[in-house]
């Protein structure tokens, strides 16, 4: 076996493959990398050089996969944000599925590996520099617990990369991801006709198109690359004008009684937003990305508008344009 | 477009007066204040949140504040440099209508006019509306990351060493300068920048407060509450007295001793600032 592996092109290896981010990021890898998947959820429509398979991270049939093909990568995103999990699931994958990958990882003789966290491991809090850098401890649990096993996956990985030298272990942090089949929290809030806003608040926030987020994947990859890396897309902006942009209609609510308003909404289930988001919408989370526009030459494809524009999907993009502002 | 939310328009209307308020206060000036730099983006701020457009509206009673009601006088205000600049000054009144005036004087006296960046307590990014005026007019929350960047960018950076400590000094303190803290000294030497002390007469009679009531103050989240005697601030004459250049050489992370010593350069220039204007000066009011 061992010898017709040798043979076997080499696998960048995905997890999370299913997920909207994951598709962009198979739709812009495959012709370039033999890919393999792993995700519990099904990959409706993959293309047919890509081979998933359905399975839990956390289970040893996941390295089985390391075991079959040669991976020569790994994307970690198979990390899940959903607020609406039980605590315990959500810790029990995050944590115990990255646990499982690295291993498998620094045990198979694997090259690289592309860990996908986020910017908001650092915390919006008023007491923010305006851009925070890799450097900045990661405080985003102290005020929003339910977050921790998130910032113990980033520094899960800070670990593998300071144990395992011979690996080259890559840490993105992106921004706020929107995108039109993306379907996390920004994007969701953004897609409100008459979402919340603090009233007196208006911070300036940070937004990555899901394109961009999935090419900063495939950056990672290049030979050589190492270390913690803040991903900025097309710089900062206000939230008021990210609204102007979408033609919203937004709510102010006094930040005092936004909170206990909000907990109540979410806890009988008729809003999806756990309350400490809103810290996202009052104070700044935004950090600096000149370390990876430096080492990777980095430029975002999409501008400012069409990332705030994709929350509406293409069609929406099309027809913006067509009519006069 | 249609639909636009009837608080926008309203608050765009409010916006367009000020601006043209401004235009007819700064008078000659007007022209000038139009050549601002602004290194702003396609939604018409900078990478910090600062709107030029914005601060020239927002501006506009702070110019009447600073012609019509603390009737400013500056002296050597050519003497700040081109290029970054640290603004160090007393602090006091209870509120920062010192920073205020000193911003509006670079607007208005300094050639050509430049917008002056103040580093503000933490606590006004907690506020409502404040936390936005002060963002969208170039105000930033001060940590030492921040004002790096800044400097870094060649602004004009306004701090005051004292802090809370300052503006909130009771009425027998006035113009006794409290303890400068030594961050601004650390970033000047980092970033090479020269430091000019400016003596500010006028804020620290503003508001007279014979107690501070900071423990009541903690519990509604306040950093201090000062009982001033009058409600508003009184029409006190304001003075600005700028030094010359201070340009200090040495390491950054040097112990606290070696930087203290050179804050105190810094301090006592701005004491003898003070002494001289309040020397020269015959009445509080005029």
């Amino acid at each position: 076996m061992s010898a017709e592996k040798k043979k076997e092109r080499p696998v960048v290896l995905v997890t999370g493959i299913s997920g909207n981010l994951g598709r962009s990021l198979t739709k812009l890898l495959h012709r370039r990398e033999r890919i393999v998947g792993i995700d519990r959820r099904p990959f409706l429509g993959a293309p047919k050089d890509v081979e998933v398979f359905q399975i839990d991270l956390r289970k040893k049939k996941a390295e089985d996969v390391f075991r079959r093909f040669p991976v020569k990568a790994v994307i970690h995103m198979g990390i899940m944000h959903d607020p609406r999990m039980s605590q315990e699931e959500h810790h029990s994958f995050n944590v115990v599925g990255t646990t499982r990958i690295l291993d498998a990882c620094a045990r198979t003789g694997v090259k690289k590996v592309v860990v996908l966290s986020s910017a908001n491991v650092y915390g919006p809090s008023p007491d923010n520099s305006n851009f925070l850098t890799e450097d900045a401890p990661l405080m985003a649990a102290s005020r929003f617990s339910e977050v921790r096993d998130l910032i113990e996956v980033d520094m899960l990985a800070h670990g593998f990369f300071w144990r395992h030298p011979e690996l080259e272990t890559v840490i993105l942090r992106p921004v706020h991801i929107l995108g039109p089949t993306i379907k996390n929290a920004p994007s969701n809030y953004l897609r409100l006709r008459h979402p919340w806003v603090l009233a007196g608040f208006d911070p300036m926030v940070q937004l990555i198109h899901q394109e961009d987020a999935a090419r900063a994947m495939v950056e990672a990859l290049s030979p050589g690359l190492r270390g913690v890396y803040n991903v900025v897309g097309p710089g900062e902006v206000p939230l008021s004008s990210v609204f102007r942009e979408l033609g919203r209609a937004p709510v102010p609510v006094p930040h005092v009684l936004a909170r206990p308003l909000l907990s109540l909404l979410f806890r009988y289930r008729l809003s999806g937003f756990p309350p400490p988001e809103l810290d996202h919408i009052q104070f700044l989370c935004n950090v600096d990305g000149s370390a990876w526009v430096r080492d990777v030459a980095w430029v975002p494809r999409f501008s400012m508008r069409e990332t705030i524009r994709s929350v509406d999907g293409e069609a929406a993009l099309g027809l913006a344009a067509a009519t006069p502002p | 477009m249609e639909g636009k939310p009837v608080l926008e328009n309203l608050a765009d209307e409010v916006k367009r007066s000020l601006r043209s308020w401004t235009d007819t206060l700064a008078g000659e000036r007007a022209g000038a204040l139009r050549t601002l730099r602004r290194p702003a983006n396609e939604f018409g701020v900078d990478r910090f949140g600062f709107d030029v457009d914005y601060l020239l509206a927002a501006a506009a009673p702070l110019i009447w504040l600073y012609k019509h009601y603390f009737r400013v006088e500056t002296h050597g205000i050519e003497k700040v440099p081109k290029g970054r600049v640290l603004l160090v000054a007393n602090h006091g009144g209870q509120l920062p209508f010192d920073g205020a005036m000193v911003g509006i004087s670079m607007l208005l006296e300094a050639n050509p006019p430049r917008a002056v960046r103040s580093m503000t307590e933490k606590w006004a990014a907690t506020l409502p509306f404040v936390s936005t005026v002060f963002a969208r007019s170039g105000q930033i929350v001060g940590t030492p990351e921040n004002c790096r960047r800044l400097l870094e960018a060649d602004e004009a950076v306004m701090v005051f060493p004292e802090g809370v400590r300052g503006i909130s000094k009771l009425w027998p303190q006035r113009y006794q300068l409290q303890d400068f803290g030594l961050g601004f000294m650390r970033l000047a030497l980092e970033t090479a920048t020269p430091i000019v002390p400016i003596g500010i007469i006028g804020a620290e009679e503003q508001a007279p407060a014979l107690l501070n009531l900071k423990p009541l103050g903690k519990l509604i989240g306040f950093p201090a509450l000062p009982l001033t005697v009058t409600p508003l601030p009184l029409p006190t004459k304001y003075r600005l007295y700028f030094g010359d250049p201070l340009h200090f050489t040495g390491l950054p992370d040097d112990e606290d001793t070696e930087l203290d010593k050179k804050v105190r350069v810094v301090k006592s220039a701005i004491q003898s600032l003070l002494q001289h204007g309040l020397e020269e000066r015959k009445n509080v009011f005029w």
